[in-house]
């Protein structure tokens, strides 16, 4: 496939721009405040894509937690216990999160096990990692938590421990890495195959799709967006704790900030991660921490509403209308359009 | 036999008549409606502080407590079908989950808004009860008991009621259902409602057994989902045979390592299952 | 014409989205006669009977039956108002008893009334329905099968039966009782409006029908004129 050239230039020129202009944010020396909460949009965003980059492909994990969990606790083990340096925990902890989702994954793929049935095996995946972070407590500290060791002064960058700018630029990196993901799957023929195995498993096999490899394609690609968010969230925090960073609560979470965004399109689960971050500290500053409740209930409210009435998301709204136009302004090229334009 | 593998193994007997309830009401909506209610868990925690609240704050006698439960609940599920459920009938499953998703949220976020976080006991415990070499819990006892008389009217309802065999039918045949003068909304309701008064009868159970808090659910929800798909979505007997397997392989479990990790072997023992029998270890 | 218990239709169109099957259509049938539906496959036979009973909505044309409009109603009141409807391939629930899915057919308030003796009426149309009362509706032969069906529409006491195919997918000899079957029900003075692709059989059992081609009316006569019509004899009836 031969890339047109101003579409090209007009889709790589902007985002770039766009991630310079995000890189500089900190030279404007915002309050600490605003710079924790961004950079916790990143990162649920980084989440949130990596479980879109499979969810919107049917593959709907409700366990994406264990993945997050299994990220942040490799990396802040092997800080703890063995000297070594988020710098390389975090692709250890990344790559154990892979392996894990593989081993998941190849059965399920294999045994056919779709639909209802995936969501609640990978439902049982995420509570087996929960639990294990919980029963393992003389080593993970259990569902009180963990707290990386503070780094000896001087060693503060070699160990991966800095403020709110450096951890800016890492968050960053670490989405627009997503977001690149998701774009180059899309441009692949990957897409095409998996699209056509979401909607019809049989008939992909039919006519030559590889199955069960292009699910774990996804699936690994899926995992290690997943990981890394964990694996920078509890550093970034410098507290691991396994209700947060695995189980159906924070995999449901996940789902929702993907949803609400639009898991469709490839800033949907960043929309999203605004939507929830943002909700979750507004009615945090409304209320106080006496009404901790509330965030859960909005949240909720609203992924009922989206369900019902929005389930393609905000992005859902943005992508209609250019769709539509582009398609009457080349009607006579008859292209089938794809399952997802990209971007 | 060792007697503390004897009463592991009748302990887990009685953990899975408390898992049964949970399972047949999930197989019960599901069979009439096709939707996994993925906050059923939650009901029964509704139901949990319900009693609660009669009980020590309103100071109702225990059995008025439990006979209020059982009707709020079943409205409570008869609403979740009306708000959630029957504006997506024709939505994809996966939306739908999602939404019974969205209501986990705000069942647990009212709960912690009205009840705060602080786990919340009942303070009711009977004596234990000798059998044999070994002692039970008489509270377990009684709640297993009751479970068993539940899933019994259950099985009475389904089996000689007209609407009973309406549900039984509707299950297999949605669309013929119009012809027998069945309107098959009104069935989706009452067997919402059904279900809404098992996760009632299954709080009434815990509540004596459990501190409620707003997260209690996620304590016995997802093996309940478990067993369901262990027994066969759909299919009561398997659900309620699956219930005791894997209350046994968390008793046992627990008896020969932890708690904790009993349910790491129960919930690993349930993945097996799906790659070799994954329409159900009971399906025929 | 518009006498208690007639069934009448009159322009129906209707169709599945964007298909449509059925294109003005109209038919009636007066209390207590046999009336036939033929045609070839894909005629719209089967939305013709689906239409009557409420499965699906007509999008043109006027639906009555003892003059109340049926265009108005949900598809479950029909049978409350004496309409039963044994769809094509029988759509028993298998895994019912045949009993079970007698009582199915007895749902509404009303039948639920009568649901022994007319239980009982129907083992004995049916004996062999009585003999396997316990046993798995899906787990008998297709005669069986579509005997229960019947018996299940009567089960709601209608004062018409739809029969969609009865004689589809049986064996010959089987074929014989079941319209043999037909002919009783129809004695006892229930009417019935029968929908068959076996035009020889059904011409000989009803009083009336209507020959629906490509979702219209192409023909209606009585039996016997239809049976010497030239045109019906060559395309339905072997031609001789």
């Amino acid at each position: 496939m031969t890339p047109r050239a101003p579409r090209g230039m007009s889709g790589l020129t902007l985002p770039i721009l766009l991630l310079a202009a995000l890189a500089c944010v900190p030279l404007l020396s915002p309050p600490d405040y605003l710079m924790h909460v961004l950079i916790t949009v990143l990162l649920t965003a980084l989440a949130g894509t990596g479980w879109a980059l499979m969810g919107r492909f049917r593959l709907v994990s409700f366990g994406h937690g264990a993945f997050l969990g299994i990220g942040a606790y490799v990396m802040g083990l092997l800080w703890n216990y063995y000297d070594i340096s988020p710098w390389l925990g975090v692709p250890i902890g990344v790559a154990a999160a892979v392996a894990a989702g593989l081993l998941l994954g190849y059965p399920c793929f294999q045994f056919r096990v779709v639909g209802h049935y995936f969501a609640l095996v990978t439902l049982a995946a995420g509570e087996i990692v929960r639990i294990l972070i919980v029963a393992l407590r003389d080593i993970t500290g259990g569902s009180l938590g963990m707290t990386p060791h503070q780094a000896p002064p001087g060693e503060a960058f070699a160990a991966m421990q800095f403020g709110k700018a450096g951890f800016w630029w890492i968050a960053l990196a670490a989405w627009a890495a997503g977001l690149l993901a998701w774009r180059l799957l899309d441009r692949s023929m990957a897409s095409k195959a998996l699209a056509a195995i979401a909607e019809d498993e049989d008939a992909a096999a039919s006519i030559g799709i590889r199955v069960t490899r292009e699910k774990l394609m996804v699936t690994a690609l899926s995992c290690a967006l997943a990981a890394l968010a964990g694996a920078l969230t509890g550093q970034y925090r410098m507290y691991l704790n396994p209700e947060s960073l695995a189980g159906l609560g924070i995999s449901l979470q996940i789902v929702f900030g993907a949803i609400a965004g639009g898991m469709f399109s490839i800033i949907g689960p960043t929309i999203g991660a605004l939507i929830t971050i943002g909700l979750e500290e507004s009615l945090r500053i409304a209320f106080g921490t006496q009404f901790t409740g509330a965030a859960a209930l909005v949240y909720g409210i609203l992924l009922v509403l989206f369900m019902i009435f929005l389930p393609r998301g905000i992005a859902g709204l943005l992508e209609r209308p250019p769709r539509a136009s582009t398609g009457r302004k080349a009607p006579a090229k008859g292209t089938v359009p794809a399952a997802q334009p990209p971007g | 036999m060792d007697p503390f593998l004897l009463e592991a193994l009748l302990n887990g007997v009685l953990l899975g008549g408390v898992f049964a309830l949970p399972v047949l009401g999930l197989n019960l909506i599901f069979g009439v409606v096709d939707v996994i209610w993925l906050c059923y868990a939650e009901l029964v925690m509704v139901g949990m502080y319900a009693v609660w609240f009669l009980y020590t704050q309103a100071g109702w006698p225990l059995f008025l407590a439990f006979a209020i439960c059982l009707p709020l609940v079943a409205l409570l599920g008869g609403l979740l079908h009306v708000l959630v459920v029957k504006p997506l009938l024709s939505a994809p499953p996966i939306n739908q989950v999602l939404a019974t998703g969205g209501v986990l949220f705000v069942l647990q976020g009212a709960a912690t808004l009205i009840f705060s976080t602080d786990f919340r006991s009942l303070g009711v415990e009977m004596p234990p009860i000798e059998l044999g070499e070994v002692f039970v819990s008489g509270t377990k006892l009684a709640a297993f008991i009751a479970a068993l008389v539940g899933a019994a009217v259950l099985w009475a309802f389904l089996k000689f009621t007209y609407v009973g065999t309406a549900i039984r039918a509707i299950a297999r045949d949605r669309e013929v259902m119009p012809l027998m003068g069945v309107d098959p909304r009104r069935i989706y309701l009452i067997a919402s409602a059904a279900g809404g008064a098992l996760a009632g009868l299954a709080a009434c159970l815990l509540v004596v057994q459990l501190d409620v808090h707003p997260f209690v659910g996620l304590s016995f929800g997802p093996i309940t989902f478990m067993i369901c798909v262990m027994g066969g979505l759909g299919n009561m007997l398997g659900g309620f045979l699956a219930a005791f397997l894997m209350g046994l392989i968390v008793s046992v479990g627990g008896f020969y390592g932890s708690t904790d990790l009993s349910y790491v072997v129960a919930f690993l023992f349930f993945i097996l299952v799906m790659f070799f029998r994954p329409r159900g270890l009971f399906t025929r | 014409m518009s006498g208690a218990g007639t069934l009448e239709l009159s322009g129906i169109h209707a169709g599945y989205g964007d298909f449509q099957a059925l294109f003005g259509v109209g038919l009636h049938v007066a209390p207590g006669e046999a009336v036939g539906v033929v045609g070839p496959n894909g005629a719209g036979k089967t939305t013709l009977l689906r239409v009557i009973s409420g499965l699906i909505r007509p999008t043109a044309g006027t639906l009555r039956f003892g003059g109340q409009d049926l265009a108005a109603l949900p598809a479950h009141e029909l049978p409350g108002l004496g309409i039963a409807h044994v769809p094509e391939n029988r759509r028993l629930f298998p895994h019912l008893t045949v009993e079970e899915n007698l009582k199915v057919g007895a749902y509404t308030p009303s039948a639920r009334r009568h649901f022994q003796q007319r239980r009982d009426h129907v083992y004995t149309l049916f004996p062999r329905l009585k003999q396997r009362r316990h046993q798995l509706a899906g787990t008998m032969s297709g005669g069986e099968q579509q005997m229960c069906a019947i018996g299940r529409a009567l089960m709601s006491g209608p004062r018409i039966l739809l029969l969609d195919e009865p004689s589809a997918g049986l064996a010959p000899l089987v074929v014989q009782q079941v319209f043999e079957l037909v002919r009783r029900i129809r004695q006892e003075g229930l009417t019935v409006l029968i929908v068959e692709q076996n035009v020889a059989q059904v011409l000989r059992i009803v009083d009336r029908a209507y020959v629906l081609e490509t979702g219209r009316v192409a023909a209606e006569g009585s039996s016997a004129a239809l049976a010497e019509d030239p045109v019906i004899r060559r395309s339905y009836l072997g031609g001789h």
